[in-house]
């Protein structure tokens, strides 16, 4: 009469308890889709905007690397191109030639390895030997004021060409003008 | 009379320098050495005898005739008469063996020379004879023999013994010209004869080459190249192939030989300034000779080696100084005009020749040491620049653009006969003139 009792108990109880076990998981694990979904297309908006950012900052990179690039390259063609010019049987510096040697010595500080020949001309009225030496003075003129500005002379090499490399074969004033000058090289 | 005539003819000579006997030297009053252009000498050179036959003789009876007569005028003592003036015909006995002096003076000829020649194979044999036409006297008699090439050697040879003769000095006919042309492309270094004759290019260095200057004793040359990408200093055996390189850092430039030493002057820049220094003929630095911020440039020696003149800037506009190399002393020379550089110091020591610049263009001037005005020995001619001195100081060589393109004049030391000395593709400047040289 008792055994039977206990196990009616135990079926009453088991049974149901294992009811409930099963149950309550399956209510633990039931999940809310309609919030993941959100957060996922979220993500996916965010992920495509960074890309979008991403892309812009490439291209700016990009474009300001070109505009930098030019801008070395204009520097250097400055360096190269822009001469400066004395006055008749003169190696004096004038204000304007000081202007343009302090942006060659900004240049050369800012390119640091760089050694550079500085050639003094001169126009063809006077004479040649005379020329020599003044297209000499010209370039040493040119080379103390960078050297002043902290260039170290090593890195500065003259030489004359006197009457003997005019850029303008013209004979008058404004081709004797534009001889009269000190021309900057790259070595 | 006819002894003397007999003994000449038995007389062989062969490019030697013998008096003739029994003739009186004249003696050098012919030609004014204090003016020696002021009245020129009128002479005669009629075509020279015919002594063979043939083509070549006749050929060189009148060329070698008339390059005595250019050469003798190349040196501006001369005035030539015209050959349709003489009264007698060169083949004829008369003009040669036996002069008659009447026929000369009565056209005025003061001098005369006459010549004969004979042609053998590839021999020649050149007589030649100067006369004093007014005193009816043989000056000086020679005989050459040589190759038809050496046409020219014994005309030059001959040519010396007249000068020698009139003035006591041999006269320039074996000196030699260095000169800048730009014929090739670039300015290289070229030499020619006193006369032009036979340019030939001394430097191949395919870059800029100038400045030339001569060794006193005519064995080398030294210059200015950019051969190696500045201008530096060659000094160059002519004879052999050597020779020795200054290439100090800036110009190494403007050389001017020590009279009769292998040492020379020469502007170098490696202190930072151009500065003038007393070199060996190696290329080693003796002393440095001028001591002055600013340039200091084309050096010239006087001819006793003593003084040194140059071009200064240092009152402010390039002139030139005159320093004693021994006290250091220096004076200047130049005070009229605001550009005055090329300074050539005379072989006779009594005058500096140089270009002064006026608006803009170039002439050559000459002052002298006394404190007098200088001359001005070309006027509204183009650019005339870079004198320097035959070495008996009686004619300038120069550059001039009289024409256009530059080339090389000469005229005498007080600025008559100008004459172009020869027109060579592409320009010529800075002409040289050389010592006498030796072995020519």
């Amino acid at each position: 009469m008792q055994k039977k009792l206990w196990i009616i108990l135990a079926m009453v109880f088991v049974i149901p308890g294992l009811l409930f076990t099963a149950s309550c998981s399956k209510k633990a694990v039931k999940e809310d889709t309609s919030l993941s979904q959100q957060a996922q297309d979220e993500a996916e908006k965010a992920a495509a905007e960074k890309a979008r950012q991403e892309e812009l900052a490439r291209q700016r990179a990009i474009e300001e690397a070109g505009l930098k690039e030019e801008a070395i390259q204009k520097a250097k063609d400055n360096f190269l191109n822009e001469d400066i010019g004395f006055e008749f049987d003169s190696a004096v510096l004038t204000p304007e030639a000081q202007e343009i040697l302090k942006v060659k010595a900004e240049w050369l500080h800012n390119n640091a390895n760089v050694k550079s020949t500085l050639e003094g001309h001169c126009d063809e009225r006077g004479t040649l030997e005379y020329n020599l030496a003044l297209g000499e003075r010209r370039a040493s003129s040119a080379k103390s004021f960078l050297v002043d500005l902290g260039i170290p002379a090593s890195r500065l090499i003259t030489i004359s060409y006197g009457e003997e490399r005019p850029v303008d074969p013209g004979q008058n004033e404004a081709a004797w003008a534009k001889n009269r000058r000190c021309h900057f090289t790259i070595n | 009379m006819r002894n003397c005539w007999i003994k000449f003819f038995g007389l062989m000579v062969i490019m030697s320098f013998w008096a003739v006997p029994g003739v009186a030297r004249a003696g050098y009053d012919y030609v004014d050495i204090s003016q020696p252009f002021l009245r020129k000498i009128p002479i005669a050179v009629p075509l020279f005898k015919k002594v063979s036959s043939g083509h070549e003789t006749d050929q060189l009876s009148k060329s070698a005739s008339d390059l005595l007569a250019e050469t003798l005028e190349f040196t501006g003592y001369f005035k030539f008469i015209d050959r349709e003036a003489f009264l007698v015909n060169p083949q004829t006995d008369a003009a040669f063996a036996n002069v008659n002096f009447h026929d000369w003076t009565s056209i005025g000829a003061e001098l005369l020379v006459t010549g004969g020649v004979l042609v053998q194979d590839n021999l020649v044999e050149i007589e030649l004879r100067l006369y004093d036409t007014f005193k009816e006297k043989l000056l000086v008699g020679k005989r050459y023999k040589g190759n038809i090439a050496d046409e020219r050697k014994i005309i030059r040879r001959f040519c010396s013994e007249v000068i020698y003769t009139l003035t006591g000095d041999r006269g320039i006919f074996d000196t030699e010209i260095a000169f800048v042309s730009t014929g090739s492309g670039n300015k290289e270094i070229y030499i020619c004869e006193f006369d032009g004759y036979n340019p030939r290019q001394l430097t191949h260095t395919n870059s800029i080459t100038l400045s030339p200057a001569w060794s006193s004793d005519g064995e080398w040359i030294a210059y200015t190249s950019y051969a190696k990408g500045k201008p530096d200093l060659y000094i160059k055996n002519l004879r052999e192939n050597r020779g020795y390189v200054v290439a100090k850092q800036g110009i190494n430039t403007t050389p001017a030989w020590f009279p009769n030493k292998f040492e020379l002057a020469a502007t170098l820049s490696f202190s930072d300034d151009p500065e003038i220094y007393l070199l060996t003929g190696t290329g080693k630095i003796i002393k440095r000779l001028t001591y002055n911020k600013g340039i200091d440039v084309s050096p010239t020696w006087s001819p006793d080696g003593k003084s040194i003149a140059f071009v200064s800037k240092r009152s402010g506009t390039p002139q030139i100084y005159i320093q004693n190399v021994d006290s250091g002393q220096v004076k200047r020379l130049t005070f009229q005009g605001r550009y005055n550089t090329q300074p050539a110091w005379s072989p006779k020591g009594d005058k500096m020749a140089y270009s002064g610049m006026e608006n803009g263009h170039n002439d050559i001037f000459v002052i002298g040491f006394d404190g007098k005005d200088p001359i001005q020995l070309t006027h509204n001619e183009g650019d005339n620049e870079s004198p320097s001195w035959s070495p008996d100081g009686n004619l300038i060589v120069f550059a001039s653009t009289r024409e256009g393109p530059s080339r090389i004049y000469v005229m005498t030391s007080y600025g008559t006969d100008h004459r172009r000395l020869l027109a060579l593709k592409g320009r010529q400047t800075e002409p040289k003139w050389s010592p006498r040289m030796v072995n020519k």
